[in-house]
């Protein structure tokens, strides 16, 4: 294949991770710009969701388009769920002390991941794309699916947009966000708010998994690399800035993508980290946020 | 007298019951079974990682996600000096622990520049580089699957230290070397200068102290004890692998501290003793027993936040340094 194609293709596999990326981290954004907590636990709920997605899949299974659009209503639903229960047992009683939230979602990190260890096995298991059509490019075929991720992204972060801008339950959260205690003082249930974004954050994080499934395998160990992703976009997209996560998603999604397949991936990663670790140092408000964290 | 005063030894009840910790462990030694000899001895180099763990989170109130890269450090300094470099335990030792400091000054001076939230996800970060970097020299560190030393090399003045009784008194050593130097710098000014920063940061600077230099001395000495832990660890047991410079080996010492009690001399110990044992008897019952490490982080910061012996501190023995 020539340089042109060859770029072409990179970019598109490129763009499919910048889009699950994306709705992946604004879960994390949320979650860390309206709570003022971090969520290490993030990447463990997209697993869930992921190996939700293949248990619901597998149990219609009358056709994989039924499966996984079972899979898309029940997995963030089962995922937000189980959130919910761990904010209202775990995090609101230690009053979102942000080192401790900090350790106690470590905890809830391995308790999930050992569980579903447990339950779902070591195995890494495949979920059938709910349609299997492949896009004729002059250079070459691409599959279907994956631009649908692409869309059904974007479509997501413009509803999430349109509820934070344009209903009363985002001018709650925005509110909270902005100041907790004048909230609270206009009667906003600051609680219910801070449940409601976890549950929320969450359930991106397990829509994120659902849309990727197809494409790669549920396995117990994978929330992984979306933690660390999610946490570097959210980093250098400012640290609750929904606009610069979108667009630090897509730098990072898309940059990730193209360089694993022209260099080294190891090689990428320790540069990425390191210039995170850089940006936290010098910009610790990221490089879209307005105010200093 | 004065050196032990100055180690903050004395006639008092604190130096009674660490020097009988101490005197307890030893005799250990000719009693124990063989399982739990090497057990203990494993437990006594872990422990003081966590004691150097301690010293940064317990006392100076840095909560650093990234100690592993410290022991990973020292395990890597010594297992590659003998590796390709044949340097026997002793060089080994100063090697892994001048390395340690050597991620200190550089990591962990760019680190200190931030507090709270983002330190902790800046020593993450850097911890995974120098996990990555590790990857990346495969050739010479062979990843995930790490080398064995050579047994050749795991010797020190004469001893062959994959011999039990070298390989605990070895550790014996080590042990109460950490836990004195802990114990001096609880009892020392410094230490309470570092509780100081910890408890209040605006009010220690406003008191004159220069907090910058006050955490980074805290951080150069807790990276050279989890630094010396990761050679020792390397020269008794004899494996080198990348898991020690994984994410779990940052988390293990805070939890391990967390269960003991942070800001106490023996909570490091303790915590390891404990967490050592009750993983060791639930691995036997499940392949998953990281469940037992996760309930444990959630169980204590939920009830327990002082730990083992930050509790018996607080409710019947406050001279517990």
């Amino acid at each position: 294949m020539d340089f042109g194609p060859y770029l072409l293709l990179a970019s598109l596999e490129g763009a499919v991770g910048a889009a699950v990326l994306a709705v992946t981290a604004l879960g994390l954004s949320l979650v860390f710009g309206v709570m003022r907590i971090v969520n290490v636990a993030h990447g463990e709920f997209f697993m869930l969701g992921a190996v939700i997605a293949w248990w619901a899949a597998s149990l219609i299974g009358v056709h994989p388009a039924l499966g996984f659009l079972g899979a898309l209503v029940l997995s963030p639903l089962i995922v937000g769920a189980v959130a919910l229960f761990a904010e209202r047992t775990v995090l609101s009683r230690l009053k979102y002390d942000p080192e401790a939230t900090i350790v106690a979602t470590i905890g809830m990190l391995y308790v999930i991941q050992q569980v579903v260890l447990m339950t779902y096995g070591p195995d890494a298991r495949p979920v059938q794309p709910p349609f299997d059509f492949r896009i004729q490019l002059p250079w070459f075929g691409y599959s279907a699916y994956k631009l649908f991720v692409i869309a059904a992204a974007i479509a997501l972060m413009l509803a999430v947009w349109a509820g934070l801008t344009r209903t009363r339950v985002g001018l709650m959260m925005r509110a909270t966000q902005y100041d907790r205690e004048t909230a609270r003082a206009f009667a906003i249930p600051v609680d219910k708010v801070y449940a409601g974004v976890f549950a929320f954050g969450a359930m991106l994080a397990a829509f994120g998994a659902v849309l990727v499934v197809p494409v790669q395998q549920a396995h117990y160990l994978m929330g992984h690399d979306p933690l660390l992703l999610s946490f570097i976009v959210v980093i250098i997209g400012g640290l609750g800035s929904l606009r610069g996560t979108v667009l630090a998603a897509l730098i990072i999604g898309m940059s990730d993508g193209i360089i694993s397949v022209f260099f080294s991936p190891t090689l990428a990663k320790i540069i990425a980290t390191l210039v995170v670790a850089m940006v936290l140092v010098w910009r610790p408000q990221g490089l879209f946020g307005e105010r200093p964290a | 007298m004065s050196v032990m005063r100055r180690l903050g030894l004395g006639p008092d009840r604190a130096t009674a019951l660490h020097v009988g910790v101490l005197v307890v462990l030893l005799a250990l030694h000719f009693v124990l079974p063989d399982y739990h000899h090497i057990s203990i001895a494993r437990i006594m180099v872990l422990a003081c990682f966590a004691m150097g763990y301690n010293i940064a989170f317990g006392y100076s109130g840095l909560l650093s996600l990234g100690h592993a890269m410290f022991f990973a450090a020292g395990l890597y300094g010594a297992g590659l000096a003998a590796q390709f470099l044949d340097v026997p335990a002793t060089g080994g030792l100063l090697i892994g622990i001048l390395g340690a400091l050597a991620l200190v000054i550089t990591f962990g001076a760019v680190a200190l520049r931030t507090t709270g939230v983002s330190f902790m996800i800046v020593t993450l970060m850097f911890a995974q580089a120098v996990f990555l970097i590790i990857y990346y020299f495969g050739e010479f560190t062979r990843g995930d699957e790490g080398f064995i030393v050579p047994d050749a090399m795991r010797a020190a003045f004469g001893y062959a230290l994959n011999e039990p009784t070298a390989r605990y008194l070895v550790a014996f050593g080590l042990f109460a070397v950490c836990l004195i130097i802990s114990l001096a710098i609880a009892r020392s000014g410094l230490g309470r200068v570092l509780v100081a920063i910890r408890e209040n940061e605006d009010r220690a600077r406003m008191l004159g102290y220069d907090i910058y230099r006050m955490k980074l001395l805290a951080l150069l000495i807790s990276g050279g004890m989890a630094g010396a832990a990761g050679a020792v660890y390397a020269m008794l047991f004899g494996y080198v692998g990348a898991t020690f410079a994984s994410i779990e080996y940052s988390i293990l010492p805070l939890l391990w501290v967390l269960v003991g009690g942070a800001g106490t001399v023996l909570g490091p110990f303790v915590g390891t003793l404990a967490m050592f044992y009750l993983i060791d008897i639930t691995s036997g019952l499940t392949t998953a027993y990281l469940l037992v490490v996760g309930l444990a982080l959630i169980g204590l910061v939920l009830f327990f936040p002082k730990g083992i012996l930050g509790t018996i501190r607080e409710r019947w023995a406050s001279w517990l340094p």
